[in-house]
């Protein structure tokens, strides 16, 4: 399913630490690696806090790691500076969580949209309406909303616009940041639809982060469950039933659905996901995790192969024969 | 012991809820699902009084217990609320004062509705956050609402509405800004207020998921109106109209269908 030829972006043990007070570190992301590949959806899930966000913000060079490395097409991107640096941007392109905080209130959407185009001197500004026209249709906008301000646009309408400003520079890469939690479940699933169609249409690699693993596992190939910076599990997207990791397996309880078991009592795991200043040594979930034995709070458990495209980091399943 | 009748309300002359009707009995969970703009909100925030300006309610009647409340004076409004009916709201940090700590907020809280004297009111609300299963109930006290997590100011929320025991609780979208497992851990605490309390809780949500796990009775809203009501298995099985099945479609599902 996943062709190395195809592999856009590659993640190679990035680590981010930001200073805290008193000498202390809080670890936001830690040595996560993750491949991107053409056509191909990444999902990124796991609680609030947990380094999801943060590791988006590496990959679009918004923050640059403190270790690792981020290879776009086997080049360095952390290394990069200056006008270089500024020419790649055109090949990975971010969609926020809240649509109407990424937009500039004063700007018309026309404005919006064709801004990245006007950067890189792609279009003249002559050519702005057109532009604005064809990319505010290819995500089934009416194309006279280029007039419009932001505000006169619906939560659903602008997470559109801002899809559309996403792929007007025709990117190899979007991330997404919970690009849909911010609204309803009937537009969230009008922008998943949009989102797949354009993937069809562009073959653009796409990662998307969002805590809700029932919407990931609809439309992602290959879904990454993190945990206090860490990834514990990576699974394919169409059998996200057989996780192993006891974490991912406390998300799937937590997600209702209609074709749930209503009788079954909820038991969400207790308590909050713990500071990640000064990581404790050992698996990141053993304070919470109900198979904790003596290993988990002495090693961290490596991501080991658990199935075809399937690795689990759990002492649990470390003499696994795959 | 809540009967809303075929109310309409408007803001402005401009009608939000159109003609809208629904019973909650003693102990029971009602859920009022819909889309943004569907008018749930305004539905319950009318049986609480508490309609933003402009807002009224033109036609029918609200009856709690048995009595109108569309007539009640300041005075009986202030016997009724946080006391019988208590209000949880999407973002409780956002009803909390950001520069005040939890403790001296829900101290006044207590002393607006109790004569009590400060060290016990303190005592009372310590009770009820470590009731709410958050951890160490005198150091929530102590804290500003940014300290916490979103899941945290949630049930301090929760459990300020729930310091008197009121008989009705008005639940406004409670886990819609929260990550899943707080919307299990959040969703498990009001299923207990039922069990322990016999509270009734009116449920406002767009995620049908939650509202068929928790409720007895779901009614889905379009446009102000009613576009069907019924317990949850003549919801999920379809059989009440196109739209909800097109909602229905739209809540992700484990093993469903898959847009690629």
């Amino acid at each position: 399913m996943f062709d190395e030829k195809d592999l856009i972006l590659e993640a190679k043990h990035v680590t981010r630490r930001f200073p805290a007070p008193g000498g202390r570190k809080l670890t936001a992301c830690n040595d996560v690696s993750l491949h991107f590949y053409r056509g191909r959806t990444l999902g990124l899930t796991g609680e609030s806090g947990c380094g999801k966000s943060t590791f988006l913000r590496l990959l679009v060079r918004l923050d640059a790691p403190t270790e690792g490395e981020i290879l776009f097409h086997g080049m360095d991107l952390t290394k990069l500076r200056g006008e270089e640096l500024r020419q790649t941007r055109q090949q990975i392109q971010m969609v926020f969580q809240d649509p109407g905080g990424s937009f500039n209130p004063r700007m018309k959407i026309r404005d919006i949209i064709c801004e990245p185009l006007l950067n890189f001197g792609r279009i003249r500004p002559s050519e702005k309406d057109a532009a604005a026209r064809k990319y505010l249709e290819a995500v089934d906008l009416p194309a006279d909303f280029a007039d419009r301000f932001p505000h006169s646009l619906s939560g659903g309408e602008q997470q559109r616009a801002a899809i559309a400003r996403a792929i007007a520079l025709e990117p190899e890469i979007i991330v997404m940041d919970e690009a849909t939690s911010a609204l309803d479940v009937s537009v969230q699933k009008t922008i998943i639809e949009l989102i797949c169609k354009l993937q069809r249409e562009k073959n653009v690699s796409i990662g998307f982060v969002s805590h809700d693993l029932g919407l990931l596992q609809s439309f992602a190939h290959q879904i990454a469950v993190m945990y206090l910076g860490s990834i514990v599990e990576i699974l394919p997207g169409t059998d996200v039933k057989k996780a192993r990791h006891p974490y991912t397996q406390a998300l799937l309880d937590a997600v209702f659905d209609i074709k749930m078991d209503f009788a079954k009592k909820i038991q969400p795991i207790d308590g909050e996901i713990p500071s990640s200043l000064d990581l404790p040594p050992g698996c990141p979930f053993h304070p919470r995790c109900r198979y904790c034995a003596g290993i988990c709070r002495r090693e961290r458990p490596a991501l080991i192969a658990a199935g075809p495209g399937h690795k689990t980091a759990c002492h649990l399943f470390g003499g696994a024969s795959w | 012991m809540l009967e809303i009748k075929n109310v309409t309300i408007c803001y402005q002359d401009c009608p939000a809820v159109k003609n809208f009707s629904m019973t909650v009995e003693q102990g029971k969970i009602a859920a009022l699902a819909g889309e943004s703009g569907s008018g749930k909100t305004t539905v319950i925030r009318a049986v609480l009084g508490l309609l933003a300006s402009g807002g009224r309610v033109t036609e029918g009647d609200i009856l709690f217990e048995g009595k109108s409340l569309l007539k009640n004076t300041p005075g009986q409004w202030r016997k009724l609320r946080g006391t019988a009916i208590a209000m949880i709201f999407q973002d409780s940090g956002a009803m909390l004062n950001p520069t005040r700590k939890i403790g001296a907020v829900f101290v006044e809280y207590i002393r607006t509705h109790e004569k009590i004297s400060r060290a016990d009111a303190w005592k009372k609300g310590a009770a009820m956050l470590e009731r709410m299963r958050l951890p160490g109930g005198d150091t929530i006290m102590n804290a500003y609402p940014f300290q916490l997590s979103g899941g945290m100011r949630q049930r301090v929320g929760i459990a300020m509405a729930m310091a008197f025991r009121p008989r009705l609780l008005l639940a406004d979208e409670p886990t819609s800004a929260l990550d899943v497992t707080a919307q299990a851990q959040i969703v498990r605490q009001m299923m207990e207020l039922r069990e322990e309390y016999g509270t009734s809780i009116v449920l406002v949500t767009h995620n049908l998921g939650a509202a068929a796990y928790m409720s007895d009775w779901i009614v889905v809203m379009k446009d102000g109106g009613i576009a069907g009501s019924g317990n949850r298995n003549e919801i999920l099985s379809g059989n009440s109209g196109g739209y909800i099945q097109k909602l229905l479609d739209a809540v992700p599902t484990l093993g469903g269908a898959r847009y690629v």
